[in-house]
Parts: C-alpha cells; structure tokens; sequence
C-alpha cells in the first residue's frame, strides 16, 4: 500500500494524463453550474462525465468506466435533457437561472474546498499505489458481486423496480390519492 | 499514482457540486449539481478501492450501486419536477414557498393560506393540492384516537371538517359543530380500517 512514495516533481505518464482529465472534468464541472443556458448545462455534463470516464479508466477500473458512459451519458443526461425539454425552458440565454444567494454560495463552495483539499493533502500525501492494469475488468467485478455482493445487488433491483413505479405513478395525472 | 490525485479532484468536484447547488435556482440545474457530488464521491470509491487492493472491490461495487441509484434518482426527481410544473408551471426553486412559514418575507406567488384560492384563479387547484400534504397528518393522528376510544366518536370528527374548511376558504367554525355525528363515526371506522 505505502511504499517508498516517488517525488511529486516527476510525474509519471499515467498521472499526467489522469491530472488532464480531472482539469477537463473540474473545468467542465464548473462551466455546468455557471453556465447561462440551460442546454450547454447538460451538455457540459455530459464532458464532466465523459472525463470522469477516463479517469476511471486510467485508475484501471475499467467497467466502472464503462458503466458511467452507459448509464450516465447514455441515460442520466438524456432524462434531464427530457426534462429541460417537458418544461419549455428556455433555449438560449436565461438571465434568471442563478438565485440571489450566489455570493453566499460561492463563499461556501470556496472554503468546503479549502477544507477538503487542506484535509485529504495532509492525510494522503504518502499514499501511492502503483497501477496494474486488470483488476477492474468485467470478470472480476461479475464475479465478486455475484459472489459476495449478491444481496445488495438484489436488493438494488428490488429499489430500481420501486423507483420505476414511483416515477409512474407521480407522473401520470389520471391515478388519484385516496380522499 | 499518487492517492491525493483523485482525491483532489473529486474534492473540488464536490464544492462545484456545492456551489450549483446552493446558487441555481432552476431545480433541473439542482439535480445536475446533485450528479456533479454524487461522481465525486464515485471517483473516490474507485481511487481508494484500487489504493487498498480491496480483494471484494467493495469500493468498486459500490460505485455501481450509487452510479444505479443516482440513476433511479434522477428519475424520481424528474417525474416530481414534471409534476411541479404541471401544477405550478415553474420550476424556480425561489418561488415554491408552499411549505415556508406564511410570515415570511414577500413570497413571489401568493402566501399558502385561506387566501390563496382567492388570489390564483387561474390554477384552482393549486391551494387544494397544497393542502393534500398536511391533511392526512391529523387523520393519521386521529387514528389511535379513534383505536382508543371505540364507538363512534365526536371529538374526532370535527378535525378533517377544520381542514377542509380552511382549505376551502369558505364556511366557518359552526360547520364543525353541524357536523353529523352518524358520518363522523362512520368516518372513523373506515379510517380505522384503513389503518
């Protein structure tokens, strides 16, 4: 787990190009939540996740990278996407899409940052790990969770069904409460 | 790979996170910021499921199962944006103070209250669904009350009539007392049924 820790000054090419994909996902992270249409919002999410696939792929855990493109590219960013659509917002510049608290916001955004990054610097500095590739392939990852992971994995089922009904059931207008 | 890499970066993740959160106003943006944390907590679970060589890669695991509940909660939260908009055609987080205190500061739309039928004509249904929220909390409060005292009982009845009244916006505190006592009973014995 922690052996001699190289230097910080000598990255090598596996940092460099995960540090270029976190850039890319912070940088598209921040252009979603300051963005002024509401459509780039979803479209630089799909960036931010996009990269955050790479870094997935570059730590070796390859079906999750996989995973993250399917379901949330493929499906999260769709479902908003639907949802900005269903509620006639605006394409194009909105001046109202930030509420009147952003400074406040800010200030908070800016010192849980402070915190974590001062936290996770001070407690992690001398943790490395080297990495092999194969450790987050698909056979691993089925077989551990069909292994050991199967009650959760069932239960999570179990949720999704729950959640599909409830969205149904809230979102058809003719199925009434009990008065 | 240094461990403080991907810790960094799903931390400043967070706070973006945080940030859009706490400052959009347009509750689609919310849920989007709401995914931004939920991926930084991802990246975390990865980066320290491969830093521990976990041999369950719990860590990875459970980055699936936040990566499918994120997933069922965007859908939740979609149907009940759709369902908001619907009944309040907005989806400004500012201006859904149905469940704010009434004394608060100059609310955009009319203050939930007795007056609130009279204010929007337009959308009828509006004050009476935002009462459909609290009033099934006296029913359910009545109904160990009922439990405890068999037979028919009075002092139970009045309540859903309260409710109904000043949701109504009409009618007043003699309606209470009018109240049939047959249907008060009968009322508290379905009540007691559903229970």
């Amino acid at each position: 787990m922690t052996e001699a820790v190289p230097s910080y000054l000598s990255p090598t090419g596996q940092e460099i190009v995960f540090l270029l994909l976190g850039a890319v996902a912070v940088g598209a992270g921040l252009l979603v939540v300051t963005t002024r249409q509401l459509v780039h919002a979803a479209l630089w999410l799909v960036v931010c996740f996009g990269a955050m696939a790479g870094c997935y792929l570059v730590l070796t855990a390859e079906f999750v990278a996989w995973v993250q493109v399917l379901i949330y590219v493929g499906a999260v960013v769709v479902l908003l996407l639907f949802g900005i659509m269903l509620t006639r917002a605006p394409i194009g510049r909105s001046a109202d899409l930030d509420s009147g608290n952003k400074t406040v916001a800010a200030i908070v955004a800016v010192a849980t940052a402070a915190v974590l990054v001062t936290v996770v610097i001070d407690g992690f500095r001398t943790a490395y790990t080297p990495l092999d590739p194969g450790t987050g392939a698909a056979k691993e990852l089925g077989s551990t969770i069909f292994r050991n992971w199967v009650l959760p994995f069932e239960a999570l089922s179990v949720l999704l069904l729950a959640a599909l009904i409830g969205a149904i059931v809230i979102s058809r207008t003719d199925i009434r409460g009990r008065n | 790979m240094h461990v403080v890499y991907p810790a960094i970066v799903s931390a400043l993740l967070f706070s973006i996170g945080v940030y859009g959160v706490l400052a959009r106003r347009n509750t689609i943006l919310v849920l989007m910021s709401v995914e931004l944390m939920l991926n930084a907590v991802n990246l975390n679970l990865v980066a320290f499921d491969v830093w521990l060589r976990d041999r369950l890669h719990g860590g990875q695991v459970l980055t699936l199962f936040v990566i499918v509940i994120a997933a069922a909660e965007v859908g939740l939260g979609l149907a009940i944006v759709l369902a908001l908009y619907r009944n309040r055609q907005t989806v400004d987080l500012d201006r859904l103070r149905a469940l704010a205190e009434p004394s608060s500061v100059t609310p955009a739309t009319p203050a939930p209250g007795p007056a609130a039928p009279g204010v929007s004509p337009s959308a009828p249904g509006i004050a009476s669904a935002g009462y459909e929220g609290p009033a099934p909390t006296p029913g359910a409060a009545s109904a160990p009350d009922a439990g405890s005292a068999p037979g028919p009982g009075p002092a139970a009845a009045p309540e859903p009539d309260d409710q109904r009244t000043r949701a109504g916006g009409e009618g007043g505190m003699a309606d209470d007392a009018a109240a049939p006592s047959a249907a008060g009973g009968e009322r508290t014995t379905r009540r007691r049924e559903e229970s």
